[in-house]
């Protein structure tokens, strides 16, 4: 069969051109439309869904390279399709980023379709109000117009325009709810900014943390200079660590209350710190640092997150030198405040390498702030820092810090100790005051405790931006969701009854341009308002 | 601050009385549905009034007031519903005062653990159905509503009970007035459209084979007074939702250093957001509204009891009080 082209069809062949940009409109509408919205709103869903149900890795380091080696292969190939990173994965940002475009291209012209509307009148009365979802039509005695005159009084706060019609006939029509548009807009504008400025928070925010003594000591200070002062930093994709925001702290205190329970009622520390021109006037300023009391200053923010024990020890070693060190140990169990950690120390006055790595200590093992012993078995019965004591394992040998592998500062290297290169000297338990002697004439006293506070510095210069768009973008969705644009038009036309008395016929119409019900109750009363109002006219 | 234990035993009774007498309320709205005769009459009788109410097509002078019906004699069946609405009304009044006097004993907003959390939550869904019914005839559908908020408060009371205890540090803020009580409002009616979007879905089976659910079927209102009452219901509870997330981003700020980190409430809560706004815009789409609108609803209901259970009991994240 041969086609059946009609000859007065223009015929054009599509060059390439022409087809390039066919393909080019409709995959814009494509995207632009309300179904592609719908189903990227969906992907969007279902890609964040693992992000809450697998460890990720920046949320949790450990746990994920934890549950990537007990799955085998398939953590790993998770890792590679990047779903312990959902947030920063190709996918996750390919589905929101279309929905941006989606966003935008649905915005631009509803923008310009909003502006138009904004300046139009009122749309043309229909011909049969009848067919309205909503219509009331009476005769009164008022001529039309008063009728009219009376509808205008009461329409006020409608847009609304009056026009002539044929053969004496005249009209009203009054739409309102023009807000409803506005809201819509400020929502989705609000929602494309609370999202450009999120994108760029990632850029130029970062966040470090850093633990200190708190005791007001060296040891409790902190300088924001650099990354290197802290223990752990997370910088956005554009921060180098170069130009952090210059400050000072220190920490003089910290304290804990608990309920009899054991529950923490309240965590604080009482700091002073310097900032802007006190640095270079060298003023402290106090501040009392709290959970959900951050200190703000110069745009950044000093978070108070955890806190722990630091036991102090002094070793007395056989020629009579001591040293005396404390370092952080860290909490094993949150409820009872068990920690621990592992303080370590070199022997003094030996310039061999190789005896110095004979003789190095480690005081390992675990500190309870509120002891309780069962049996030799030392464990805590609080977080209260009332009757502190420690179980020790004290280590001698080589501690593998010349090895060039870093090593934890709460841990001793095991392989040291399963090499035999570090052995076990003594293990007891001691309260504050007691020592230990070693074979060689050592002593290890467990001196006190001091106690640490773990902060994080934060800085994020987009985030009042997000809060404003956020604002915005829930003050319009009251607007799009509780406001309704609804039109109404009053005809009148004068009539002559069969006694040859005048009178006028009134018709209202009414019509909902949204899909929300309820505006019935009010065309009915509008409606009411008008048809009595003017019987009532004199 | 030392917690009050007279008055948090009386708390833990009217809690469990209130629980009890839904029960009992539950039993009486299930009479009703089952030997009611009003399902598809109720629905179509409200559908008729309301075109009157709203000056329907009339050619004459007045629009005619909306006129109540010769009343009808009530039968038994609606009797005992109208005895279940009484009842539920006094198992909100039970329930309030179960939460107030767990406030007064502590000293603080009857919000902070996962048990207080749920028996909100659900008082916050009984308040909403019991004005749902002042504007629907949907009375005998309660029992349906109360279901899930007697297995809520059930699963609250025993395994996740919590004996009344100060806050810990990180709750210690008046954040937790306006984000949790945010939050448990929106969660709490989200419940409401979730099980009228089921019974949407219910019904348009019906309908389309009456031989699928062809006894519950046709006893079920219309499907746009589901439609309504989940639209409704929805958009009341979205900005309420929003509110929420919006205000635990701004303590999120204050209280772990960052606005918004993807911790599993947050993200589940972000993922719900997503679904009810594609609910909201597949009812302005043509070939969504509807059937698929429903589903699209129901799946934003798991989400939300996703987040409430799974969320707070199974993964690790910041906000694990329970």
């Amino acid at each position: 069969m041969t086609s059946t082209v009609t000859p007065e069809r223009k015929q054009y062949r599509p060059t390439p051109a022409r087809r390039a940009l066919a393909f080019l409109r409709n995959t814009w509408r494509g995207l632009t439309s309300m179904r592609t919205a719908l189903v990227l709103l969906f992907l969007l869903a279902l890609a964040a869904l693992p992000g809450a149900l697998l460890p990720q890795h920046d949320l949790n380091e450990p746990k994920t390279r934890e549950y990537i080696a007990n799955h085998g292969w398939w953590g790993q190939l998770l890792d590679r399709l990047q779903f312990f990173d959902v947030y920063s994965s190709v996918w996750f940002s390919a589905i929101y980023l279309l929905l941006m475009v989606s966003l935008v291209g649905c915005l631009a012209p509803r923008s310009v379709e909003y502006v138009r509307s904004m300046r139009a009148k009122p749309v043309l009365t229909p011909r049969n109000l009848g067919r309205l979802p909503h219509h009331v039509r009476a005769e009164v005695d008022a001529d039309p117009d008063e009728v009219l005159a009376a509808a205008d009084r009461r329409l006020r706060g409608w847009r609304r325009v009056q026009r002539d019609e044929t053969e004496g006939t005249r009209s009203i029509s009054a739409e309102r709810g023009y807000l409803r548009e506005t809201g819509n807009l400020f929502f989705h504008f609000g929602m494309l900014g609370v999202i450009v400025a999120f994108a760029l928070g990632a850029m130029y925010s970062y966040e470090g943390q850093v633990i200190v003594f708190a005791d007001g000591s060296e040891a409790s200070e902190f300088c924001n200079s650099g990354i290197y002062a802290y223990d752990s930093f997370n910088p956005g994709l554009r921060v180098d660590g170069t130009e952090l925001t210059p400050f000072c702290l220190r920490v003089n205190d910290f304290a804990a209350t608990y309920a009899d329970t054991g529950q923490p009622i309240a965590y604080e520390a009482n700091i002073e710190y310097q900032s802007g021109a006190d640095l270079a006037a060298d003023t402290w300023r106090p501040y009392h640092l709290e959970v959900n009391e951050p200190l703000r200053t110069e745009g950044d923010r000093v978070y108070l997150l955890d806190h722990g024990f630091a036991p102090t020890f002094t070793v007395t070693f056989p020629d009579g030198t001591s040293r005396t060190q404390a370092i952080q140990w860290r909490p094993v169990d949150n409820t009872t405040g068990l920690s621990e950690g592992a303080t370590k120390f070199e022997p003094p006055g030996i310039t061999d390498a190789e005896e110095r790595r004979q003789n190095q200590l480690a005081v390992t093992g675990l500190f309870a702030p509120n002891a309780l012993m069962h049996g030799e078995i030392l464990t805590s019965a609080g977080p209260q820092l009332t009757n502190p004591a420690v179980a020790v394992d004290v280590m001698r040998g080589d501690l593998g810090v010349d090895s060039g592998r870093g090593q934890s500062i709460f841990e001793i290297d095991q392989s040291m100790v399963d090499s035999g290169r570090l052995e076990r000297v003594a293990r007891e338990n001691l309260d504050v005051g007691e020592q230990l002697t070693l074979d060689d004439g050592t002593k290890v006293r467990f001196d006190g405790v001091d106690q640490w506070v773990s902060l994080q510095v934060s800085h994020d210069p987009t985030q009042v931006w997000v809060l404003g768009f956020a604002i915005a973008m829930f003050a319009g969705l009251g607007g799009s969701l509780f406001i309704k644009r609804r039109r109404l038009w009053v005809r009148v036309a004068p009539v002559e009854d069969a006694d040859g008395k005048r009178r006028t016929v009134v018709e209202v119409g009414g019509l909902a341009r949204t899909d929300q019900a309820g505006y019935g109750e009010e065309f009915a009363k509008i409606a009411d308002d008008l048809l009595t109002g003017d019987r009532k006219a004199p | 601050m030392p917690v009050n234990e007279t008055l948090s035993q009386y708390s833990d009774w009217s809690y469990t009385t209130a629980v009890a007498v839904y029960v009992f309320a539950m039993v009486f709205f299930l009479v009703e549905q089952s030997f009611g005769r009003k399902g598809r009459q109720a629905a179509a009788r409200t559908r008729s009034r309301e075109l009157v109410g709203a000056g329907g097509p009339s050619t004459t002078v007045t629009p005619s007031t909306s006129e109540e019906r010769p009343a009808q004699p009530r039968t038994r069946a609606e009797r005992i519903g109208r005895m279940g609405v009484a009842l539920t009304v006094l198992g909100a009044l039970l329930h309030l005062a179960s939460l107030v006097l767990r406030g007064l004993a502590t000293s603080r907003a009857p919000w902070g653990n996962m048990y207080e959390y749920i028996a909100i939550i659900c008082f916050v869904t009984v308040v909403t159905w019991l004005v749902v019914l002042r504007k629907s005839p949907v009375r005998h559908l309660s029992a349906f509503v109360l279901l899930p908020v007697v297995i809520l408060m059930f699963v609250g009371g025993t395994w996740l009970y919590t004996i009344a205890a100060p806050l810990q540090p990180a709750l210690q803020s008046y954040w937790l007035v306006i984000h949790v009580s945010a939050a448990a409002v929106g969660s709490g009616i989200f419940l409401i459209p979730g099980v009228a979007s089921l019974l949407y879905l219910v019904k348009a089976r019906n309908e389309k084979n009456p031989a699928k659910f062809a006894r519950f079927g046709p006893k079920l209102p219309a499907l746009d007074v589901l439609d309504r009452i989940a639209y409704r219901t929805t958009v009341f509870a979205f900005p309420v939702f929003t509110f929420g997330v919006l205000c635990g981003a701004v303590w999120a700020e204050a209280a772990w250093g960052r606005f918004w980190g993807w911790d599993p409430k947050e993200t589940v809560a972000f993922i719900a957001w997503v679904i009810y706004a594609a609910y909201l815009h597949s009812r302005a789409t043509a070939g969504w509204r509807g059937n698929r609108a429903a589903v699209i609803n129901v799946i934003g209901f798991a989400a939300t009891v996703f987040n409430l259970f799974f969320v707070n009991l199974v993964t690790v994240g910041l906000h694990s009080y329970a």
